[in-house]
């Protein structure tokens, strides 16, 4: 999997939120034993001490646990992974949202569009079948 | 836990001078990028450090002793011009370092010859400029040093060698060691600094984390570079 490093915003956040979205779409499963910081930081192409600080990062979020001997793990608890999902949807969803006020668009203008594009990814479908 | 600490250091060529007053300490285990114009004084102060040149007031150190033959033994640089003889052939040279440096790890210099396609029974005349910088850049990073010092080492390899080298300099130093990079090319390294040193006209500008120039400036280190020094 490709890292996406964007050059104006702090590097190690980038890093959390990829791992973080890594994490929620299921790349890496509960439980995972995740690459020592050396190999990821190299896999990134990123400094070794940003990935340090990324994951130090993911621990406070406990979506990510460090085991003193053997290494640093995905959490177990689905429960915060769930979490983090509704927290980023959340996040993603303001987003749009902003982006459609300056589109002028409305709550239900939005919501007439969406359901159309759905339908529409529907017929495609039946063709493709 | 420094490195490298300078006091005042000032270095002036006759009337002109280079660097004035500079004041640092770099920790260990950091990867810092020296950047700043032309002529801002980024080879003096390698090359200060390097030993090559004596200050002309102030200090330097590097791990509490004055560039000398102790700290020469802990230092690897990587100088702006070759100093080695066109016509050696690549092996021959790898013997001459493992000879010269008793931290040389002639295995590792092997292998990354081999990933990089060079042939060890060239000869260096033979090799184009971008496979000559690979060569020595491959040898002062095959020591195992304290300190790195990189004097514009990416300028003219091809990108695919550059995210190659960059690697090589992200996994081969050690964690108590350092590595200074002086180059104009800041986008190409950026993701790989932990801390930028600005000089210009022989002074310091700017000192800071990589990501506290992101998170303050909402900008990269390169496009701060751009406004800061824009001409």
């Amino acid at each position: 999997m490709k890292w996406y490093i964007d050059s104006d915003r702090p590097i190690y956040k980038q890093l959390v939120e990829q791992i973080e979205l890594r994490i929620i779409s299921g790349v890496y499963a509960p439980g995972d034993k995740l690459e020592s910081v050396r190999e990821m930081a190299m896999d990134a192409g990123v400094n070794p001490n940003t990935m340090q600080k990324a994951l130090a990062e993911l621990e406070r979020m406990e979506l990510v646990f460090a085991q003193r001997t053997s290494g640093r793990f995905i959490t177990e608890d689905l429960k915060v992974i769930e979490e983090a999902k509704k927290n980023l949807a959340v996040q993603e969803i303001g987003a749009f949202l902003e982006k459609m006020k300056k589109l002028g668009m409305g709550r239900n203008e939005i919501l007439v569009l969406m359901e159309k594009i759905e339908e529409g990814e529907k017929d495609d479908d039946h063709i493709k079948h | 836990m420094t490195i490298l600490s300078t006091k005042n250091l000032t270095k002036s060529y006759g009337k002109k001078t280079a660097l004035a007053n500079i004041n640092m300490e770099i920790p260990r285990g950091r990867i810092i990028g020296l950047l700043g114009p032309n002529g801002s004084g980024k080879s003096t102060f390698i090359k200060l450090a390097a030993g090559l040149l004596v200050p002309t007031a102030g200090e330097i150190t590097i791990d509490g002793d004055a560039p000398g033959v102790d700290t020469k033994a802990k230092v690897s640089y990587l100088s702006e011009r070759t100093y080695l003889n066109d016509w050696m052939r690549v092996s021959e040279i790898i013997a001459f370092f493992e000879d010269f440096y008793t931290d040389f790890n002639r295995i590792k210099a092997e292998n990354m010859l081999k990933d990089l396609n060079i042939n060890p029974d060239d000869r260096l005349k033979t090799m184009s400029k971008g496979t000559k910088e690979k060569v020595q850049l491959i040898l002062v990073m095959s020591r195992q040093a304290q300190l790195y010092l990189l004097d514009e080492p990416i300028g003219g390899v091809d990108p695919a060698a550059r995210d190659y080298i960059l690697n090589t300099i992200i996994t081969n130093y050690k964690e108590e060691a350092s590595v200074i990079i002086s180059t104009h090319l800041i986008a190409d390294i950026e993701q790989i600094l932990d801390d930028i040193i600005f000089i210009n006209q022989g002074e310091l500008v700017l000192s800071s984390s990589v990501d506290e120039i992101r998170e303050t400036h909402n900008k990269s280190v390169d496009g701060l570079f751009r406004e800061v020094f824009k001409c």
